[in-house]
C-alpha cells in the first residue's frame, strides 16, 4: 500500500496514524488505542472533524468528507474506514 | 450620570521589548527596534525596513482548539493582554462572572488570507483549507479569540479606523465606561507583521529606503526624513469605571480624561491640519483643561514630510511652541492599527518612570517643526498629564488625554 507516497505495511500506516493524531491533537500517543473512542480520546468538536479531514489528505493522500465520519466511534472503526479508502 | 474612566492595567508586545519592563528599558534608552529584512527584499519589496516581533509559541498558554484560529494580530494581542490582565488582577474565574467587554483594533488580516487562498489553489478543494482560517481571516481576529479565551461576557466588537484604530478603540471603551454602560472594557490595539500585509502599502512609495542604516531610518520632524517604516505586535489598555477599580481594588494606573475625534472629509491619504486642530480641541474641552496643563503630547508623526509637518502645524496652534514633544515612531516605526494603543502604553510608562522618551534621529528640524519642542534625547521629567494623536487613511483623526490620579 502507499501512504504519503512511500511504501507502507498496514502496521505502518496504524502507526504513523496514531504519531500525527498524537502531535496535533497533543494527546498521549498511547491513548490512541483501537478500542477508544476517537471522539472523546482527542477531544473533537464539530470543527476539529475539519481538521481531521485535512491531516488525513496531508498525511495518507485520501481525501474523507465529514460525512464519513458519522458511523465512527473508536479508533478501531477508523482504521477499517482508513483501510477501506486505501483500498486494501 | 457620566462615570470617570481609569486605566488599570497595560500590555504590550513590540519591536521595543516583549514586555512592559523591557520595553520602560528600550525608551529610556533610545533604542530603535527597526531591523532589515532580507524577505521583504526578496519578495519585491522597496524598502525592507520594518520593526520586527518575534511570534511566540503560544502552546505553554492555550490549548489546540484556542490557538487553531489565532494568526499574527490574535496571537500578539494574546500576549500584550495576557500582561495586562495580570497587572490588573483580572483573572478568568472573575471575567466570566462580571460584564467585561473588549473593543480592540485592528485593520488587517492580509498574511492569513493569503495562506488560506494559497491552499484552495493548491488542492483546488475548500474543505482542506482546515477550520482556523474563516477565524483568523476576519478582521475581528482579535476579538473573537480574546472574548472566547477570556470568558469575556460584555461589549464585543473590533474597531477599524487605518492608523487610528487603537486609539479610537480606546475612545470607545472610554465613551461605553463614561455612559455607564460597562464597568471595565479590554481596548487596544494589534498589527500584523509580514509581507503580506504591507506590500501594497510599500507600493505607495512612501517607506524609507535608508536601508544601510535602519536605525536612523525612521526620523519624525527630521529635515532629512525619507518615509515611514512599517512595524506591528499589540498593545493592551483596561479601562474600568473608578468605582468599579476602586470596589476590586484594582491599581489605577491614571485617568482618561479626554477622547477627541474628527474626520477631514477631504483627501484619501493627505492629512489636514483642519481635522487635526479639531481632534485636539476636541479633546481638550472634553477634558476640561487648558493647554497649559499638558505636560507632554505624544505625536503621531510617522516620519514622512506632509504627515509631520501637518501635525507640527497643528500642535503649534493649539499650544504654541513650549510643550515638550516627541514621537516614539522614531523607536519603533510606525505600528499602524496598534500604534493609538502602543503610544498610550509608551505614554503612560514615561509618566510612571517620570521621563520623556526621546524622538531618536531628530537632528535637524524643518520649517515646521522648528516652532515646537521636540525632545531628542532622553529627558527626565514629571508628567502629570499627556495627550496622544493618532491620525489615519481616510482622514480619520482621534486625540487621547491621560492624567495622573
Amino acid at each position: 500500500m502507499y501512504a504519503n507516497d512511500v511504501k507502507m505495511s498496514w502496521e505502518e500506516v496504524i502507526e504513523e496514524t496514531r504519531d500525527f493524531l498524537s502531535e496535533e491533537f497533543e494527546v498521549d500517543r498511547d491513548l490512541i488505542l483501537p478500542e477508544n473512542s476517537l471522539k472523546d480520546t482527542l477531544d473533537l468538536d464539530s470543527l476539529d472533524y475539519v481538521d481531521l479531514v485535512v491531516l488525513i489528505d496531508e498525511n495518507l493522500n485520501i481525501k474523507l468528507t465529514g460525512e464519513d465520519f458519522k458511523e465512527i466511534v473508536t479508533f478501531g472503526d477508523f482504521y477499517q474506514l482508513v483501510r477501506k479508502k486505501l483500498a486494501l | 450620570m457620566s462615570q470617570r474612566v481609569v486605566i488599570t492595567g497595560i500590555g504590550i508586545y513590540s519591536c521595543l521589548g516583549k514586555n512592559l519592563g523591557e520595553v520602560t528599558q528600550s525608551l529610556y534608552a533610545g533604542k530603535s527596534g527597526i531591523v532589515f529584512d532580507q524577505v521583504r527584499k526578496d519578495f519585491g519589496f522597496r524598502s525592507a525596513l520594518t520593526g520586527m516581533v518575534e511570534e511566540p509559541d503560544l502552546k505553554n498558554y492555550l490549548s489546540r482548539r484556542q490557538r487553531v484560529g489565532m494568526h499574527q494580530p490574535a496571537v500578539y494581542a494574546y500576549m500584550a493582554t495576557h500582561e495586562a490582565l495580570a497587572l490588573s488582577g483580572l483573572d478568568i474565574d472573575f471575567l466570566e462572572q462580571t460584564e467585561t467587554g473588549i473593543i480592540y483594533g485592528n485593520d488587517s488580516t492580509a498574511a492569513s488570507v493569503v495562506e488560506a487562498v494559497d491552499k484552495v489553489r493548491e488542492k483546488h478543494d475548500t474543505t482542506l483549507i482546515g477550520s482556523g482560517a474563516i477565524f483568523q481571516n476576519m478582521n475581528s481576529t482579535v476579538n473573537m479569540n480574546l472574548s472566547t479565551i477570556f470568558k469575556l461576557k460584555g461589549i464585543n466588537f473590533t474597531l477599524s479606523a487605518a492608523c487610528a484604530s487603537g486609539s479610537h478603540s480606546i475612545g470607545m471603551g472610554y465613551l461605553m465606561i463614561s455612559q455607564g454602560l460597562q464597568e471595565r472594557v479590554i481596548c487596544g490595539g494589534a498589527q500584523e507583521i509580514n509581507a503580506s500585509a504591507m506590500a501594497s502599502f510599500d507600493g505607495l512609495g512612501t517607506f524609507s529606503v535608508r536601508e544601510a542604516e535602519p536605525e536612523k531610518a525612521s526620523r519624525p520632524f527630521d529635515r532629512d526624513r525619507d518615509g515611514l517604516i512599517p512595524s506591528g505586535g499589540a498593545a493592551t489598555v483596561i479601562l474600568e469605571s473608578y468605582e468599579a477599580a476602586v470596589k476590586r481594588g484594582a491599581p489605577i494606573l491614571a485617568e482618561l480624561i479626554g477622547y477627541g475625534f474628527s474626520s477631514n472629509g477631504d483627501h484619501i491619504s493627505n492629512p489636514s491640519i483642519d481635522g487635526q486642530t479639531r481632534s485636539l480641541q476636541m479633546a481638550l474641552k472634553q477634558a476640561g483643561i487648558t493647554t497649559s496643563e499638558v505636560d507632554y503630547i505624544n505625536a503621531h508623526a510617522t516620519s514622512t514630510p506632509v504627515g509631520d509637518g501637518s501635525e507640527a502645524r497643528a500642535i503649534f496652534e493649539v499650544f504654541g511652541g513650549d510643550v515638550p514633544v516627541s514621537s516614539t515612531k522614531s523607536m519603533t516605526g510606525h505600528e499602524c492599527w496598534m500604534a493609538g494603543a502602543s503610544e498610550i502604553v509608551y505614554s503612560l510608562l514615561m509618566m510612571q518612570n517620570s521621563f520623556v522618551a526621546p524622538n531618536i534621529n531628530f537632528e535637524n528640524p524643518d520649517e515646521d517643526s522648528a516652532k515646537i519642542n521636540i525632545i531628542a534625547e532622553t529627558r527626565e521629567q514629571t508628567i502629570n498629564c499627556f495627550l496622544s494623536n493618532s491620525f489615519g487613511f481616510g482622514g480619520t483623526n482621534s486625540t487621547l488625554i491621560v492624567k495622573k490620579i
